[in-house]
């Protein structure tokens, strides 16, 4: 007898949560779909959840809406358009890439990008003058661009600029 | 030039910073209407009075600027506007339409005669279609329907003194630009 009501006990829970899932598809697929839809659609009443979180009415109307549409075998396209025509892009959590967005799609690439440049030229500048200053304070030339003998002649007046 | 660089982040900062600021002054409940400058949706509903009277959006087209009143008797906000969609009805004459949304005929009847009646004709959306195609989320919501039928602005909230001033000038320009 224990036994049992232990067994009992146990299935309670799985009974609850069946209660909160009303919603009947025809296959696995559309299961999916609806819960990919009302993951990606944002409640318009309760603004920092989606459909498939908010318990507000509205929540509730338009996930029987999109159940309905599931039902007859319209495009996740076709059901994301009928959202947007009545709430506007608001509803997307998923923006769409337009002009208005594209921004919003794009732009942290564009600042990454301009945050790589700027650490490029300030590095190679940082590195230029240095490399000068050690040119200027050794006291012979040796840069490759110049002949042997303008080298020489080079050396000899910054020699003669020292002695001075 | 040079050394002037060195406060283009100092620029940006300002920049980043105006705009957020700004961006924190807004109303996030306040969502822009999808269905500014388009007509008013189809739709085939019983009128609230009289079940046996089907409206379709035909039956909105008056040759004035009309509100559009989205209202339900369980709204507590609904009620609060109230009295002020009687004083514009009965002392300015503005034409409002009911939309009575997803409540009980007899409750919304039992309300109009305790609370008089400001609207011309009200539409009963038990189902909260039409409120559906209209975009609702929250009642009370007020749309401001031009001479053709077309939804020209939209207010979710309660109408009172100050919005109805707002709303006035809407319908006068859009009164002003029918007649020219």
């Amino acid at each position: 007898m224990r036994r049992w009501l232990v067994l009992f006990a146990l299935l309670l829970p799985l009974q609850a949560f069946a209660a909160i899932d009303t919603y009947e598809f025809k296959d696995e697929a559309s299961r999916v779909r609806f819960q990919q839809l009302t993951d990606e659609l944002r409640c318009p009443k309760c603004q920092n959840q989606n459909l498939a979180d908010s318990n507000s009415p509205i929540a509730k109307d338009l996930r029987t809406e999109i159940h309905r549409m599931l039902g007859e075998d319209q495009s996740d396209d076709e059901i994301i358009d009928f959202m947007v025509a009545r709430y506007g892009e608001f509803v997307l959590y998923k923006p769409r890439k337009t002009a208005s967005t594209w921004v919003l799609w794009y732009g942290p690439f564009v600042l990454l990008a301009f945050g790589a440049l700027v650490i490029v030229l300030i590095s190679r500048r940082k590195r230029k003058p240095q490399a000068e200053v050690v040119d200027a304070c050794s006291d012979e030339v040796q840069d490759a661009s110049l002949s042997e003998a303008d080298a020489q002649r080079l050396n000899a007046m910054l020699k003669q600029d020292g002695d001075q | 030039m040079r050394r002037y660089i060195v406060f283009i982040p100092l620029v940006l900062f300002f920049a980043l910073g105006v705009l957020l600021w700004r961006g924190l002054q807004l109303d996030p409940t306040e969502l822009p209407s999808a269905l500014i400058d388009k007509p008013m949706p189809s739709f085939q509903l019983s009128s609230l009075q009289d079940s046996q009277r089907m409206l379709t959006e035909a039956d909105l087209k008056f040759d004035e600027p009309v509100l559009l009143n989205v209202w339900a008797t369980w709204c507590p906000s609904c009620k609060a506007e109230h009295a002020q969609l009687n004083r514009m009805a009965t002392q300015e004459g503005v034409k409002i339409i009911g939309v009575n949304y997803k409540d009980e005929r007899s409750k919304a009847k039992v309300w109009l005669e305790k609370y008089l009646n400001p609207y011309v004709i009200n539409i009963y959306d038990d189902k909260g279609s039409l409120g559906l195609d209209l975009g609702v989320y929250g009642a009370p919501e007020t749309y401001i329907l031009d001479a053709k039928g077309v939804i020209r602005y939209k207010h979710v909230g309660v109408v009172d003194e100050r919005v109805w001033q707002q709303l006035k000038g809407v319908m006068a320009s859009l009164q002003s630009e029918a007649a020219s």
